[in-house]
């Protein structure tokens, strides 16, 4: 078909964990433009499969929609690739020129360990949730759900926050592999609600204290994570988790 | 052909669910503590569920294919979730919304479990806003509602486009709090491939780690499916890419009953397949039909001149348009039930009006909404008496930017193409299933100790599901219905001690399990496992898919009877066992769905009728509506699975003694 591409692939290939990886060269032909970028993976790994010599090249992926936060390709030195607030899944090959060369790679961080070729460990998330990124309510303790007015402005910034995808881009953008954008946005989500109130401080605390354990870096607010989170989600709210930690840590009594 | 026991308690409707809380057998404190319950499945059903049976005392073990229970698939529901919580003041009740949900459901679905789902809605709302999710609302601070289709009142909650995804972290956030106080053990990357029954009942699992390969065994007194629907059988659909019937099948071939297989949902706006490479569909949320207007040109040159873009719809003036919802369903109009909008799409695009290239789409279109309905408010909030159009389209552009800004991002992002500025096309495409693992009452299926929830069963929306109800049934078997029904099952079995993995049971089931992957290996065919997939696909969509007719149906069954041959001469399957191999899991998936599909094809055959999501051309009324056969299928159909390609027909008898069947009419 006319307008269709070859692109050349430089693929991030690693048998597991404990073996070396190494970037390996693929051409891919006859790129519709129409294609998403997994897409294009998928077609790729139909010809391995074909060809008998590689096996396919494993990659995390589910939704295809950009919400469930699976994919998790790092695309010429970017999370997600070259456009803004979009998934790896969203990103489509009219984003691309013929002949483009294009580096795919893991999401780097220590804390995000290898599994194979593309796909990464990103439970270090859900343990930091596990720590305080809740409200300890049981079910049916619930009162009426209007009884609780809050103002929209507070719920909208508490949405916007909570559109969170946990994908990991924050990580892998960031030179210090800091975590901090990711629980700023559930520290945020929770803090603007009156229903987050009770356990503001511990949860504050806690989250930090396990976003630390995991081996996540420092921030230095450098802003590259809001640059590629594909949710856009904002750096306030890592200057809203700063406010939070040091009211908890100077006077909560919890502390 | 037997008839099966639903176990419905006795007593009025209204008051059935009441009296049986409380008067359903206990499982005191000290004894929850000794009781384990597997839960295979992360979405909405299986978080709330485990959540709250780890609140109770129990001990819990999840698992879930993904690497985090929070990538469960009901993250991607977009529009709502439905509740009785008449905050509009419009008229809603618990009456009404059992009322709409049986009728949507074409009068096949069970009258007591849906009044059920009815009652608990409004504690889930409540349970959902205490747990933080955050729902949009009025500048008053106050929850917001808007409608969706087959109904006439807004009972619908919502937060944007991310219904799904807001409730489900919701859930997972409770289940991350009980597995940090070890309440809660999870496995995530781990797939259900076998259930393990001991004397007759069903007491664990066999899962394998997708990371390490290896086999494990894990006990359970009880286990709960909550794997969701089964639409991937379809190759394309707008399920995420790895979900699969394959936890639900194998209960199905170790005694669980399939009931209804061939009611599935096939949404009516999705976006319209582009090429071959096409992996997934993706939805437009039932939501846009608040405001956006379903039509296609009157006649057929202009759609022909808009197919070869000779022609810009947007130029296409009013009285050239073909409004046809709001021409057939003057009551309903653009928010009749799915079915109904799927066949009518079809219908257009069959007789010439399509208006992509591919002749197979139709235009969703907001242009009006925008400017008139939200422009005018605006502009009167601004005391701007003679807006220009220019100026209402700019006003009315704020407004559809914030109730459906990511849809419309999403739209874009695909399609390539400016939904603000021009109408989106929009085709139907595979979505849910209603149905699935037949439960009775306690949700538990034929198998005692083995229950499934959510979409995985099949027991409240009858042969159509209604929209925002998906999310709504969830979290209603997950929160509010299993900590208590599981006590009735439970309390009997206080005195069994954990049974050891070594039991002969546990090593037979593994093996079985072994020996299929061994068996996937060994083919060392040719094709690549997506290749069998897609072929699958194609057969179930042409042959059992928004129309369906005798000769297609049994030309249908023995088509995937030799593709099943064809699969187990012919598939290649990479890697190695021990490892990381998302090829093999897909090969495993596959072959359930080649067996699946079979079972769909033969029960699409068997129902001679047309009812909801279930349209037999040999069944159909004089304006092309589906016509029920009440007589000889007021029932629902379970299947036995006797061998490969084999099953034996059971039916459960519907009762309605509450509201009176009749036609649907949505005119």
């Amino acid at each position: 078909m006319s307008g269709n591409m070859n692109i050349n692939l430089k693929v991030w290939r690693q048998k597991n964990g404990k073996s070396q990886g190494k970037l390996v060269d693929y051409k891919v032909e006859n790129v519709s433009p129409d294609m998403s970028f997994l897409e294009m993976f998928d077609v790729l790994n139909d010809r391995l499969i074909n060809e008998g010599k590689d096996e396919p090249i494993a990659f995390d992926h589910d939704c295809r929609e950009g919400i469930c936060g699976s994919c998790s390709m790092y695309i010429n030195g970017r999370p997600h690739g070259p456009n803004q607030g979009v998934t790896t899944c969203q990103l489509h090959m009219r984003s691309f020129k013929d002949n483009d060369t294009i580096v795919v790679e893991p999401w780097r961080s220590a804390a995000f360990p290898v599994i194979k070729d593309l796909a990464t460990n990103r439970s270090a998330f859900d343990r930091i949730i596990a720590s305080g990124g809740f409200i300890s309510i049981n079910t049916g303790n619930a009162q009426d759900a209007n009884s609780l007015p809050i103002p929209k402005g507070d719920a909208d910034d508490s949405f916007a926050a909570a559109a969170c995808i946990g994908c990991g881009a924050c990580v892998a953008a960031c030179k210090n592999s800091s975590a901090m954008l990711f629980v700023s946005a559930k520290v945020s989500q929770l803090a603007l609600l009156p229903q987050g109130a009770p356990e503001r401080a511990t949860r504050v605390l806690n989250m930090v204290a396990q976003m630390d354990a995991e081996g996540f870096g420092s921030c230095t607010n450098t802003g590259a994570c809001e640059a590629e989170c594909p949710k856009q989600i904002s750096l306030t709210n890592i200057a809203r988790l700063n406010r939070e930690y040091y009211k908890a840590a100077l006077f909560s009594n919890e502390g | 052909m037997s008839k099966i026991d639903s176990k419905i308690p006795a007593g009025d409707l209204e008051t059935k669910w009441t009296k049986y809380k409380s008067s359903v057998q206990l499982v005191n404190p000290s004894n929850k503590r000794n009781l384990e319950i597997v839960v295979v499945g992360s979405g909405l059903a299986g978080s709330s569920a485990a959540t709250s049976l780890a609140e109770l005392g129990y001990k819990v073990k999840v698992f879930c294919f993904q690497d985090s229970p929070r990538r469960a698939h009901s993250i991607a529901a977009q529009g709502g979730i439905n509740a009785a919580k008449n905050y509009q003041n419009d008229g809603d009740s618990v009456y009404r919304l059992f009322y709409d949900t049986i009728k949507g459901g074409d009068y096949r679905a069970r009258e007591a479990n849906v009044h059920r789902l009815a009652e608990v809605s409004s504690n889930i709302i409540d349970q959902a806003v205490a747990s933080g999710v955050p729902f949009a609302r009025e500048y008053g601070g106050l929850l917001s509602n808007r409608s969706f289709g087959g109904t006439q009142v807004q009972r619908t909650f919502y937060a944007a486009g991310q219904t799904g995804q807001q409730l489900l972290l919701g859930a997972y956030s409770g289940l991350q709090r009980q597995i940090g106080i070890g309440n809660v053990q999870m496995f995530a990357r781990h797939e259900m491939l076998e259930v393990v029954n001991i004397d007759g009942k069903c007491r664990g699992i066999i899962a394998r780690d997708l990371v390490s390969g290896k086999l494990e065994r894990h006990f359970g007194h009880a286990v709960l499916l909550c794997t969701g629907g089964y639409g991937n059988v379809f190759y394309l659909s707008t399920n995420a890419m790895a979900c699969n019937v394959t936890a639900a099948w194998k209960a199905h071939k170790k005694g669980a009953y399939f009931a209804n297989p061939c009611y599935t949902q096939i949404h009516p706006t999705c976006i319209p397949v582009s090429g071959d490479h096409q992996s997934k569909l993706t939805l437009m949320s039932e939501s846009l039909r608040n405001d956006g207007r379903i039509w296609v040109p009157k006649r057929k040159e202009d759609a022909e001149a808009i197919r070869n873009g000779k022609l810009n719809p947007n130029d296409l003036k009013e009285e050239d348009r073909d409004y046809y919802l709001e021409r057939r369903y003057p009551a309903f109009g653009n928010l009749v039930p799915r079915d109904v909008a799927s066949r009518a799409a079809k219908e257009r695009c069959d007789a010439g009006f399509g208006v992509n290239k591919t002749g197979e789409a139709v235009y969703l279109d907001f242009a009006f909404n925008m400017k008139y309905k939200y422009g005018k408010q605006v502009a009167t909030l601004k005391h701007i008496s003679n807006p220009t159009e220019a100026q209402l389209t700019e006003f009315g552009h704020e407004v559809i930017k914030e109730k459906y800004g990511n849809l419309f991002d999403m739209y874009k992002q695909i399609t390539g193409v400016n939904p603000y500025e021009n109408p989106m096309m929009i085709y139907p495409a595979v979505h849910y299933t209603m149905g699935g693992l037949w439960v009775d009452y306690n949700l538990m299926t034929t198998v005692p100790g083995l229950y499934a929830l959510g979409e995985a069963n099949f027991s409240d929306h009858g042969a159509n599901r209604l929209g925002a109800s998906a999310l709504m049934q969830g979290l209603a078997d997950g929160y509010f219905v299993i900590p208590y029904t599981i006590g009735a099952y439970l309390a009997n079995e206080i005195s069994v001690k954990s049974i050891s993995t070594d039991h002969e049971a546990f090593v037979e089931a593994e093996k079985n399990v072994q020996s299929t992957i061994e068996k996937l290996f060994a083919v060392k065919g040719t094709k690549p496992v997506d290749f069998f997939h897609k072929r699958l696909g194609k057969i179930i969509w042409d042959n059992c898919g928004m129309s369906r007719n005798v000769k297609d149906l049994t030309k249908a069954i023995s088509d995937i009877q030799a593709l099943r041959e064809e699969f187990w001469k012919d598939v290649r399957v990479t890697g190695e066992a021990n490892d990381f191999n998302p090829e093999l899991e897909k090969a495993g998936r596959v072959a359930d769905f080649i067996e699946l599909g079979e079972l769909m094809c033969k029960d699409a055959l068997e129902r001679n009728e047309s009812c909801g999501g279930h349209f037999r051309e040999d069944h159909q009324t004089e304006e092309g509506e589906a016509l029920r056969d009440d007589e000889n299928f007021k029932n629902v159909s379970a299947w036995e699975f006797k061998e490969t390609g084999n099953w034996d027909l059971h039916q459960e008898e519907l009762v309605y003694e509450n509201i009176k069947i009749a036609q649907r009419s949505y005119k």
